[in-house]
């Protein structure tokens, strides 16, 4: 395997580990629009208050890994989404601070707000996310300055659903995430999301696989030939049939691992798909951005590998001891949001 | 407005609003990690009162500091398309190492420490404070490290028409980043040290919580003058020489050294003016400035008439700025050294116009980042990076200026609705004070 093939296997990590970590965040986020009770609320907030900061780290660990080892798709794709990026960035910031600010002043108008901040601040780049694999999945339109995108040309409808997709995706994390953190009558309605959700996931994953057939058949192009196709399709199969089960039984552990391992499942097929691509270009597919053009030299690749596999193992260890001091259910205190 | 001027507007917005949040939260990570060793080593239920107090401030502090932050890692490729594709090579490392050395540990322990007291033992907790002090410590060496690459690049060769590394260590370890690193880093604890010295200042002038008033206060006033007197000698004066020797465009305009001479005089004071460069007012102590920056009384330092006009930055606000640095820096010291001094025989307590002058003086560390920041970026103009790459050339093509108008405007908004939050909250957390010890039990 060359430094290219690494390093893109390196952000393709960092990428899932941020939708399986910060993904239950931000599904946490959009279904505590669904409870108007401030208790639930609160609980829903801290069940992901000590650990969410964290997680974020993971994009933007993914956004310098991209910089070092890609820097021009890096370039060119925050250049090409600069409206989304923003409203992307916009979203993320009210989240990040509705954290704090929500529980500083008890007031119920005061509350509501950052309510509203937490769960749109979460809903947003929830969907963005999608939409952006969607459009890099379908090809951008590239010319010597880059490529230039319009935001409804980038709301195309093949792009909405992966980020529908994505969203439904992030909601079913967030829904056995919280499954796992809560108790009682909160905890029997984020089960009824998880089954929905769960439903809604298949048939949108489904329609999407037939959809990309028709936008972007390059991505099946190696698939049945790489053997890692038939192992994340295996354990792709493995989560749909135990997730909704483990669910039905209340078993949210089983049910949180399924989720996770169903959104691994669904980044990998992607990058198989797009791979040795970053981003496709339309119409001329052989402009496109690669591995192997748009990569940094041997030598930074290979300082970055050292830095990656001395740093990262050490993140993944504390980490693990970091949640493992806040296992078990939430419970309220004085410290709390 | 051109793309270009608009991207420059946004940078300096987002970055330098954001600059306002890193050195309290290094300077105050910092302060509790002494604070919290107090507390888990005596047991006295004052420093851990006193601990769990300045958390919060730390808590609201690094939200918003991680909030502004997120932008930072982006805007690279959004704005300065151009700059990323040929710095990529070089200038993505420090950020990805930034985010695997010092993001996770600061993110991840701050977690553990704000919500893990009574859940890990006391000394995993004050473990947990110690890492979010060393991570944002490592998290300013790497973004430290880029920005200094951008103002003396090393390590590197120009091929295929962008800068490929060359030698990692020579580009990590370039002449400006261990002199930018120690002055920064130390302008945080600083700013740390002002935020815990006001806040006490105003506790004890409002008679509440005098005994933990009067420890943190004590506290602050030792770290702050350590801290002040270190900024001016030896880190200020080392990063002033290692300019003065890499940057001499940038020397020149800071210092106001218009014409080439040796026994360059060094500026106390004046007023620039344009065109021709030239200072008005001006009082000035001849030599001191080749002594200082060669060793030599003697020694002929270029002026900034000695480089062509298209080479030159801006010499109004590197002129202002750097000189209102440094008489903020002085003044740190003169704040910080009375202070200590009234402290013997405790004749500080109740010297309430001491007291006040200190509560005023908490946002005056965090001036003297901004103008100092100013003074080194605006310095290295016209260069984006320091003579490989000008500015004007490093802006996104595919960016059209209604789009940066657009994300201007509503960033500019958001960070107007959330500084002015940021201040609200502050207050109403500092007038709240610290938890009673009643809450502690629970």
């Amino acid at each position: 395997m060359d430094l290219n093939t690494i390093w893109f296997l390196l952000v393709g990590v960092l990428i899932a580990g941020y939708a399986v970590l910060d993904g239950f965040d931000l599904g946490t986020g959009v279904l505590h629009l669904v409870t108007s009770d401030e208790r639930e609320r609160r609980v829903m907030m801290n069940a992901i208050g000590p650990v969410w900061d964290g997680n974020e780290v993971w994009l933007l660990t993914g956004g310098g890994a991209l910089f070092a080892a890609f820097p021009p798709v890096y370039a060119t794709v925050f250049s090409g989404f600069y409206l989304a990026f923003t409203l992307l960035l916009v979203a993320l910031i009210l989240r990040a601070v509705s954290f704090e600010f929500r529980s500083k002043v008890d007031s119920h108008r005061w509350r509501r707000v950052w309510d509203v901040a937490f769960g749109v601040g979460s809903l947003v780049p929830a969907l963005l996310f999608g939409v952006a694999v969607g459009n890099v999945l379908r090809g951008l339109e590239t010319d010597a300055a880059g490529i230039r995108t319009t935001l409804p040309g980038l709301l195309n409808p093949y792009a909405l659903l992966i980020g529908v997709l994505g969203l439904v995706m992030f909601v079913l994390h967030g829904a056995t995430y919280l499954g796992l953190k809560t108790e009682g009558p909160l905890q029997a309605r984020m089960r009824g999301w998880a089954s929905a959700a769960w439903v809604a996931f298949i048939a949108l994953y489904a329609v999407s696989t037939v959809a990309s057939w028709a936008v972007a058949p390059y991505l099946f192009e190696h698939f049945a030939a790489n053997p890692l196709t038939w192992v994340f399709f295996a354990l792709l199969l493995a989560a749909c049939v135990t997730g909704p089960a483990a669910v039905h039984a209340s078993r949210f552990g089983r049910a949180f691992l399924a989720s996770a391992a169903a959104t691994v499942s669904v980044i990998a097929l992607a990058a198989e798909g797009l791979f040795p691509r970053l981003v496709p270009a339309r119409p001329d597919l052989a402009a496109s951005l690669t591995i192997y053009n748009a990569a940094s030299t041997p030598r930074t690749l290979e300082t970055m590998l050292v830095i990656a596999l001395v740093g990262m193992p050490l993140v993944v260890l504390y980490t693990v001891l970091i949640y493992r001091a806040f296992r078990g259910k939430t419970v309220l205190t004085p410290e709390s949001y | 407005m051109d793309v270009v001027l608009l991207s420059r507007i946004q940078f300096a917005l987002t970055v330098g609003f954001h600059f306002l949040f890193p050195p309290i939260t290094i300077g105050l990570a910092w302060l509790l990690v002494l604070i919290e060793w107090r507390g888990w080593r005596t047991g006295d239920d004052t420093w851990v009162r006193m601990g769990r107090f300045f958390a919060r401030l730390l808590a609201l502090t690094f939200a918003v500091g991680v909030a502004t932050g997120i932008v930072m890692e982006f805007q690279f490729g959004t704005n300065w398309a151009a700059y990323s594709k040929f710095v990529g090579d070089i200038f993505g490392a420090p950020l990805a190492a930034e985010g695997v050395l010092a993001f996770f540990l600061e993110s991840g322990f701050l977690g553990l420490y704000l919500f893990g007291r009574g859940r890990v033992s006391k000394g995993a907790h004050w473990f947990s404070i110690l890492m979010v002090a060393v991570g944002s410590t490592i998290s300013a060496f790497w973004i430290l490290v880029a920005n200094s690459w951008q103002q003396t690049p090393a390590g590197y060769v120009v091929e295929h028409g962008r800068a490929e590394l060359a030698s990692f260590g020579a580009a990590v370890f370039n002449p400006s980043t261990l002199p930018r690193f120690f002055h920064t880093v130390d302008a945080a604890l600083i700013a740390g040290a002002f935020v815990v010295a006001g806040v006490a200042a105003y506790l004890l002038r409002r008679n509440r919580d005098d005994d933990l008033a009067r420890r943190a206060l004590r506290l602050a006033l030792v770290f702050g003058l350590v801290a002040s007197v270190a900024e001016v000698f030896p880190f200020g004066h080392v990063h002033a020489r290692q300019v003065a020797h890499t940057q001499p465009e940038k020397f020149a305009a800071i210092e106001g050294l218009y014409t080439g001479q040796s026994a360059a005089p060094m500026v106390l004071f004046a007023y620039p003016v344009t065109p021709p460069p030239e200072l008005k007012a001006k009082i000035e102590v001849r030599g001191v400035l080749s002594w200082l920056a060669f060793g030599d009384m003697n020694a002929p330092i270029r002026g900034i008439t000695d480089f062509a006009p298209q080479d030159r930055p801006p010499l109004w606000l590197t002129f202002v700025s750097f000189h209102n640095m440094v008489v903020l820096g002085l003044y740190f010291i003169a704040a910080t050294a009375w202070g200590v001094w009234r402290l013997r025989g405790g004749r500080l307590w109740d010297d309430r116009r001491y007291l006040r002058l200190l509560i005023v003086s908490i946002p005056l560390p965090l001036a003297a980042c901004q103008l100092g920041w100013m003074a080194a970026e605006v310095g290295r103009q016209p260069w984006i990076v320091y003579h490989l790459l000008r500015t004007s050339d490093a802006a996104s093509a595919s960016v059209p200026a209604g789009d940066v108008w657009f994300s201007l405007v509503l960033g500019g908004v958001v960070y107007l609705l959330l500084g002015s939050l940021y201040v609200y909250l502050l207050v109403r957390e500092i007038r709240h004070g610290p938890p009673g010890p009643e809450l502690h039990q629970a």
